[in-house]
């Protein structure tokens, strides 16, 4: 079973033999490393860039302005603060042009806590994001969503951004990308780069096919009938855990990875809310004008009168950063315990 | 009327010290440029016809500028910016650019003063207009954005964005998706003095100069002296912005911009050099500001070189034009702008539900009140 960074890589390189992918550019994206994270290592079109935040973003808008295909990545999302005002051209181009222009570009970047980074590697950008009218968003949860959503974002007419969670990237999936060997091993030596000297190196890659996970659809992974958790990312496992252990508590709770932001599947949440009456938005990035905020307004507003208790979004702490220490990071970022928590109160309310 | 605009300010065309025309490069390519350089006389060597059109060009253009104010002034619109005094630089830049759509011709990276660029291209004066006083029938933005804003997908010129020197980091994809196809297209993106001091600037020149993987790009500076109110002296430390480019082993030019035949000649041999050897210059031209910063800088004439009345005296002087040929020539567009505007008047506005429009490709749904 590939993990997400072999399921990114293996998406790209379809990409490149199947959707005219000509660019797969970043930071160390190109050999000998292939991406801090590996997702670019192997493929024919990854190429390392200068280390220059606005330079990648520009580069991808422009080589997307001339009607070609790239993925361009932000080493960490951490860093991409800077390329804002650029993120907000690459959203407004097709719009601003009157249609004239549009712009077939991805950018994927590795966000969120998990994986002890403290301030500098473990910040979210999935509000920010959706604040980037334009851009379709995208993050998947597993292996073969991430498959499928890249080939997804790759075909798309859009600018595409695709937020990997860090935590997520050697986390492995339960279900095998269409073409995928099912032997680990196996995969692993056809694939991963060897350890030491790389040069002579060359990927044997399976025989992937085209499996396209469309934007804007979500997935039930728990369903349920006395709590709704809307959730996407790293959260996404986070949250089947407390579903499962509150199954065994007696609690049926159900579990949507959203796994578009922007569009988002707005019709499976309302279905869903409308059954359980009950509703908790999860999310990593800092809860104060939180993603999580919108669908929970948007919540009150269509299903006022089917709710049988407040909406609750359960975030981020609201503050500069995210410490080092386990005690702070755990402190700050939605745990197991807390979406439990949380869930059992809204649960428990009583109208 | 534009052309006694131009009259009235005949006493202060006092040339500007700084217009000094300095091209960096190799003893033997000097030599040969010797040949042709200016042996004195008008400084008009270039074919006639070509001279003439340039005039034609550059007078439409400031015709069409001058509008865009009244317009503006006659309160028909929220904002203008422009390219009035960038003629001599701007024509010549449009006629030699190789115009097409896709990555087998040239590339445009525009900024707000780039209307002799557009006039030079063939961009009608209506559309200008459409754009200024934001019409439905706007082509560019549907009435979205500020003048001088433009949007030509059949030329390659992409849309102008307001934010300072982000079109030079943008610039650099094009003009890499042009290298890959072997061809002799390139990439060329303008901007100001002052925004030079962005961190794009340097960004472009970084990503343009990297070795082996050189970007064929024309890198251009319209050095006015002005960033709004901050006078060059007052942000810059090195003497010509183009100097920065031979840290990167950058071919650099400084020419005077306020020379129409000047500009031609080197615009010329720097997109020739470009388009053979897949490689970028980095050009500084020095230019007035003829009407001040925009709408917001009272838009009264300043006293600067104005490149277009220079050119035309020349002309006549020379006599490959007459007065009376000359007047024609500010009648006839000044007539096709007074009609413009009253068309244009008639045109409806945007409608509320085109907000909407072009949020994503194919028009699919943007609304999250319909997701
Ligand atoms: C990033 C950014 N900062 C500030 C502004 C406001 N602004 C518009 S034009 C301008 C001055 C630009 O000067 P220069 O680059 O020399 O070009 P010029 O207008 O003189 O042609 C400024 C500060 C802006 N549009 N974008
Ligand atoms: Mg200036």
């Amino acid at each position: 079973m590939a993990n997400m960074a072999q399921a990114i890589r293996m998406a790209l390189h379809y990409c490149e033999d199947h959707y005219a992918l000509q660019d797969v550019f970043g930071e160390d994206v190109g050999a000998p490393l292939g991406g801090v994270f590996t997702a670019t290592q192997g493929l024919k079109t990854a190429w390392n860039s200068p280390l220059d935040e606005r330079g990648i973003v520009g580069m991808a808008i422009g080589i997307g302005l001339a009607g070609d295909r790239c993925v361009a990545e932000i080493q960490f999302v951490d860093y991409i603060f800077n390329t804002i005002d650029l993120l907000k051209i690459a959203g407004n181009t097709h719009w601003v042009s009157n249609g004239n222009y549009s712009l077939p570009i991805v950018l994927m970047t590795p966000v969120g806590a998990g994986i002890r980074g403290s301030i500098y590697h473990s910040h979210s950008f999935d509000a920010w994001a959706t604040r980037l009218p334009g851009w379709k968003v995208v993050m998947p949860s597993n292996p073969l969503d991430a498959y499928g959503l890249m080939l997804a974002a790759v075909k798309d007419p859009n600018p595409v951004l695709f937020l990997k969670s860090k935590a997520l990237m050697r986390v492995r999936g339960d279900e095998l990308i269409p073409g995928e060997p099912e032997d680990e091993k196996t995969l692993k030596k056809m694939i991963d780069a060897p350890i030491g000297d790389r040069t002579g190196w060359n990927p044997q890659w399976p025989d992937v096919e085209e499996y396209v996970v469309p934007i804007g659809k979500a997935k039930v992974t728990r369903p349920g009938r006395c709590l709704s958790i809307i959730t996407y990312g790293r959260n996404v496992l986070m949250c089947n855990q407390a579903a499962d252990e509150l199954h065994h508590e007696g609690f049926n709770v159900e579990v949507i990875d959203l796994r578009s932001l922007m569009p988002y599947d707005w019709e499976t949440i309302r279905e869903s809310v409308h059954r359980t009456g009950r509703v908790l938005f999860v999310n990593e990035d800092t809860e104060v004008t939180n993603f999580g905020e919108h669908l929970a307004y948007r919540v009150t507003q269509e299903l006022f009168y089917d709710l049988l208790s407040r909406p609750r979004v359960l975030a981020g702490k609201n503050l500069p950063g995210i410490g080092l220490h386990p005690n702070l990071e755990e402190a700050t970022v939605p745990q197991v315990r807390h979406i439990k928590e949380a869930a059992l109160e809204i649960i428990n309310e009583v109208p | 009327m534009a052309r006694m605009n131009i009259a009235r300010n005949k006493s202060t065309k006092k040339p500007l010290a700084r217009n000094k025309s300095a091209v960096q490069k190799s003893e033997n390519q000097k030599a040969a440029d010797g040949k042709k350089a200016r042996a004195g006389g008008w400084g008009l060597e270039l074919p006639k016809e070509l001279l003439l059109e340039m005039h034609r060009l550059m007078v439409k253009s400031r015709v069409l500028e001058e509008r865009l104010i009244k317009i503006y002034k006659a309160g028909e619109a929220y904002f203008w910016i422009g390219g009035p005094g960038e003629e001599a630089f701007g024509v010549p830049l449009g006629l030699l650019t190789k115009k097409g759509q896709g990555p087998e011709y040239d590339y445009l990276h525009l900024h707000y003063r780039c209307s002799p660029t557009m006039v030079a291209l063939g961009m009608p004066m209506i559309d200008a207009i459409r754009l200024i006083m934001n019409r439905a029938t706007d082509r560019c933005t549907g009435g979205r954005n500020f003048a001088n804003h433009y949007c030509f997908p059949e030329w390659n010129v992409v849309p102008v964005s307001s934010p300072i020197e982000v079109q030079y980091t943008i610039a650099i994809g094009t003009a890499w998706a042009q290298r890959r196809r072997n061809g002799d297209s390139i990439t060329i993106v303008s901007g100001g003095d002052a925004g030079t001091a962005e961190g794009d600037f340097a960004s472009c020149l970084v990503w343009a100069s990297r070795k082996g993987s050189e970007l064929p790009m024309l890198i251009t500076v319209q050095n006015n002296g002005w960033g709004i109110s901050t006078p060059f002296q007052g942000q810059h430390g090195e003497t010509h912005v183009a100097d920065r480019g031979k840290a990167f082993n950058l071919k650099t030019m400084v020419i005077n911009g306020n020379d129409p035949v000047e500009s031609y000649v080197k615009i010329q041999e720097a997109m020739e050099y470009i388009r053979r050897e897949r490689k970028p210059i980095l050009m500084e031209t020095m230019v007035s500001r003829l009407y001040g910063h925009s709408s917001a800088d009272g838009l009264n004439r300043r006293p600067e070189e104005d490149c277009l009345e220079l050119f035309e005296q020349k002309l006549i002087k020379s006599g490959l034009l007459t007065d009376s040929k000359a007047k024609a020539i500010w009648d006839e567009y000044e007539k096709e702008a007074r009609e413009a505007q009253e068309q244009v008047r008639q045109e409806p506005p945007p409608s509320e539900e085109s907000i909407w429009d072009h949020m994503f490709v194919d028009n699919e749904n943007g609304d999250w009140r319909k997701f």
